[in-house]
């Protein structure tokens, strides 16, 4: 399929989903569906850098409050539209992923995942102590009331969501169809040939780095307007880091789908356990899941379904 | 807690200063009892084990438990679950082995297992136990020593020298032993020690069972020292490895004093710029050291 | 006399307190078969490693097509025509045949100056390639459905994808029967008739001899001899220091 007919066929489906949520007439369905989409998002763009490169990065939420901050931090100069937020959250991420990749991707791929988690907590620590945008304390951000053409404030985030997720999707497809995927698989396949055969790897990853962490950013600039309330614990919460890293290793790290069916269902079961068990348990769920995956099935349902295909025994 | 402004003068006073040198020594000689078992499975066998911290809260939750029910004192309790320890690191190893090591997956899925393991240990722990903080009673919580103006509280004193003793014990057994040297042996030449007639994975399975083993040890003396929740476990991970690296990876000397010189800085830092600033430090540390320096100031 | 196109001077490498390297000097002109050998841990492959980048050499300079290439990075070098195949297959494992042989030809001969390769020329030179090392049938198999000797054969057909000017091949066929050792030897000389310089570092005497037309003995990291093949197989040091075994 050409790129711009997927995009059309995403915006296609995007217009459905919206419209079906619409008729629900339940305001739930568009919070939770929010998170759905965000965690599509953050899913993917954890996958671009993790399963197509190789590098896995521990620090998802270190990007994504990045994103949320960069809102809080221009929401108290001058509430600017939700669009340009993201715009500037991405590039907030985007440049915090190059420095970072800058300094530690010429290291082995376990040195770069210890680095992430070292720079979210470094990133933490900083926001804590950083009383303009509230510190400890925390930041509250005023929703309008409602907004132009959709009316419904939370729709309009829905549908900001929607457009993200539907962007991320086709980044990623794109992406694997072009000479940067083979690059990228060729990092994560065998750095050491990769370069024997002329692939640049320290640019790709590089690439690879600022692409995810941009998307993450994105992801988390609308952050402080559905959450009305931002601490550092809602935006550095572990569950962005352990999420980011289970969705696409359940899903399936090799392909676009992967990250988006492990997202749907991760989120969609975490949702569901959350308001019928406890939030801890649904957490313990995600983790064991996580483990399960990673030992019996490493490709994820994408690889199980393929092999199904394949008829091959393991 | 009060705001310090930026650009405010600190009066430095000197016996605060010396005290917070002195309670840094002693909490650097524990962080090199929590980073020792890192050591041996990153320093020497190269696995990134980032659920190290998650066993040390185990260990941390079990001192508590026997101590609470039965007033057992913690770090007796700790050498008693050393046998229980080392099997559950044996246990780990091989599940490692099976999925990662030998498909040569440990890169991605090996490192996502271990961060699989940790996040499940510390959820369990808060199903089981809750959020709210714990602590242990032993007879030398409480009192302090005292050398003129200098303080030296026997909770962080003790296991200050319980760490020293844990730590000379390793070096001693890895230095002497045939085991240890097979160890030390393993990540250098594979070859070599196949030629031998000594299979590679049992050594490194052993390894890998005395690092968790350490777990327990030092998850009796982190209870004694603070009080705990789960997830103090994550403030770990960057300590750990920030001293393994700095410290040269599988050089246990090194992490002894890269482990000194973290708990220094962090006592510092805490004394002057306040508490909230200090787990940057030891992240921040691993950060400049990954930048500028990967082979640890006493390089391997 | 024409400059050497590969100038090796007084390269050395050291792992911690132990030498590697010590002091190689290396000329090797154009169009040259040269075959190096020496007993195991002699330093080949490290040698190999320093001359493409992988490695640092501590001392000693490179010169290869009349550019120094110290501090460049592998891929830079292999972009100035500097290839080299692993001594352990290292293929892409996700990705098939036909797209392994795809990756130099992409980031290889497409960034070099000049006209690109369009996506047509692209196939037509993979399949070009597998001909020449009798895979055309495996194109879109992956490398672990490949046997020992057709991922050695996949490894130089990658090498030689990236259109080198000097092919380093690390040991290209261990493990392979005599016959299959002669084709690739074959292989070789067809591809230095088509202007390839080639430096092989090889263990069957067999072949190391056919191929070069000028042989270097390696012994614990040193240079022990140069010249030609007769000559240096009947050098008493060199009968001493590796042949005897």
């Amino acid at each position: 399929m050409r790129s711009w007919v997927f995009f059309l066929v995403c915006v296609a489906v995007g217009a459905v989903v919206f419209a079906g949520a619409r008729l629900v007439q339940n305001d739930y369905v568009f919070f939770a569906g929010y998170v759905v989409l965000q965690f599509i998002v953050l899913a993917t763009a954890w996958n671009i850098l993790g399963g197509y490169t190789g590098y896995v990065n521990f620090g998802s939420a270190a990007f994504f409050a990045a994103g949320a901050y960069t809102s809080v931090f221009f929401h108290k100069f001058y509430p600017l539209p939700i669009p340009v937020l993201i715009v500037l959250g991405a590039i907030v991420s985007g440049l915090i992923g190059l420095g970072m990749g800058y300094l530690t991707l010429r290291l082995r791929g376990a040195f770069f995942a210890i680095a992430t988690l070292a720079l979210a907590v470094v990133l933490q620590t900083l926001i804590v102590n950083w009383n303009y945008v509230g510190g400890a304390r925390g930041a509250y951000v005023i929703r309008p009331e409602s907004v132009p053409l959709i009316g419904n404030y939370i729709n309009y985030l829905f549908v900001i969501m929607l457009a993200l997720a539907i962007i991320a999707i086709n980044v990623a497809r794109a992406i694997e169809r072009s000479q940067l995927g083979y690059g990228f698989a060729t990092i994560r396949d065998d750095e050491l040939a990769a370069e024997a055969s002329g692939v640049p790897t320290l640019k790709l990853k590089l690439v690879a780095t600022t692409l995810s962490g941009g998307l993450m950013g994105m992801a988390g600039a609308p952050f402080p307007y559905y959450i009305g309330y931002l601490q550092p614990a809602s935006a550095f919460a572990l569950d962005y880091a352990v999420n980011s890293i289970a969705m696409p290793m359940i899903g399936g790290t090799t392909s676009w789908i992967g990250p988006l069916i492990g997202a749907i269902l991760v989120a969609t079961l975490q949702q569901w356990a959350t308001v019928s068990i406890s939030s801890e348990l649904s957490l313990l769920i995600v983790g064991l899941l996580l483990v399960g995956f990673v030992i019996i099935a490493p490709n994820g349902i994408v690889g199980l379904v393929q092999d199904r295909l394949r008829g091959r025994t393991k | 807690m009060p705001e310090r402004a930026w650009g405010k003068q600190v009066v430095i006073s000197l016996d605060l200063l010396i005290n917070a040198l002195v309670a840094g020594l002693l909490l650097g000689c524990f962080y090199a009892a929590v980073t020792v078992g890192i050591s041996i499975s990153f320093g020497i066998l190269d696995i990134v084990n980032i659920a190290h911290p998650g066993f040390i809260i185990l260990g941390s939750y079990i001192a508590y438990i026997v101590n609470t029910r039965f007033g057992v004192d913690p770090i007796v309790v700790s050498i008693v679950m050393l046998p229980a320890f080392y099997a559950l690191g044996a246990l780990v190893y091989q599940v490692y082995y099976e999925s990662f090591e030998k498909r040569g997956r440990e890169a991605l899925s090996g490192l996502a297992f271990f961060f699989g393991v940790l996040f499940v240990t510390e959820v369990v722990l808060i199903i089981v136990f809750g959020v709210d903080y714990r602590y242990v009673e032993a007879s030398y919580i409480g009192p302090t020593l005292r050398f003129g103006f200098v303080d030296l509280p026997l909770r962080m004193l003790v296991p200050c020298v319980a760490a020293l003793i844990l730590f000379a014990a390793l070096q001693l057994f890895l230095l002497r032993t045939f085991m240890g040297r097979a160890i030390m042996a393993v990540a250098q030449d594979q070859l070599a020690l196949q030629l031998m007639a000594a299979s590679p994975t049992r050594i490194k399975r052993i390894a890998f069972a005395i690092s968790i083993a350490t777990c327990s040890v030092a998850g009796a003396l982190l209870i004694i020292i603070q009080p705990i929740e789960p997830s103090v476990g994550r403030e770990y991970i960057g300590r750990v490895f920030a001293i393994c690296v700095l410290g040269g990876l599988g050089s246990l000397p090194g992490t002894l004093i890269a482990a000194i010189l973290l708990g220094v800085m962090e006592s510092l830092t805490s004394t002057f710029s306040g508490p909230s600033w200090a787990p940057a430090v030891s992240f921040g540390f691993l950060l400049l050291t990954l930048a500028f320096r990967p082979m640890g100031l006493f390089g391997r | 006399m024409a400059e050497p196109l590969l100038q090796v001077a007084g390269l050395s490498k050291r792992f911690g307190g132990f030498v590697a390297l010590d002091g190689i000097d290396l000329a090797v002109a154009e169009g040259e078969r040269v075959g190096l050998i020496g007993p195991n841990g002699s330093g080949k492959s490290t040698l190999v490693n320093c001359i493409c980048g992988t490695l640092v050499n501590e001392t000693g300079t490179v010169h290869f097509n009349g550019e120094a290439v110290d501090g460049l990075l592998t891929h830079e070098r292999t972009r100035r025509g500097l290839a080299r195949s692993f001594q352990l297959p290292r293929p892409f494992a996700t990705l098939t045949v036909a797209d392994n042989l795809r990756v130099p030809l992409l980031y290889t001969v497409n960034a070099r100056p000049g006209p690109s390769l369009s996506a047509a020329d692209i196939d037509a030179r993979c399949a070009e390639l597998l001909r020449l090392v009798v895979l055309e049938g495996k194109a879109g198999k992956y490398p672990r459905d490949l046997t020992q000797v057709e991922m050695r054969k996949l490894e130089l057909a990658r090498a030689m994808a990236a259109e080198p000017k000097l092919l380093l091949a690390d040991e290209a066929m261990a493990g392979l029967s005599q016959s299959e050792v002669d084709d690739i030897v074959g292989l070789l000389i067809r591809l230095n008739e088509r202007g390839i310089t080639i430096i092989l570092i090889e263990h069957i005497m067999r072949a190391v001899m056919r191929f070069s037309q000028r042989l270097v003995v390696l012994v614990s990291g040193k240079k022990i001899a140069d010249g030609k093949p007769d000559a240096v197989i009947r050098d008493p040091e060199v009968e001493k220091a590796y042949l005897g075994q």
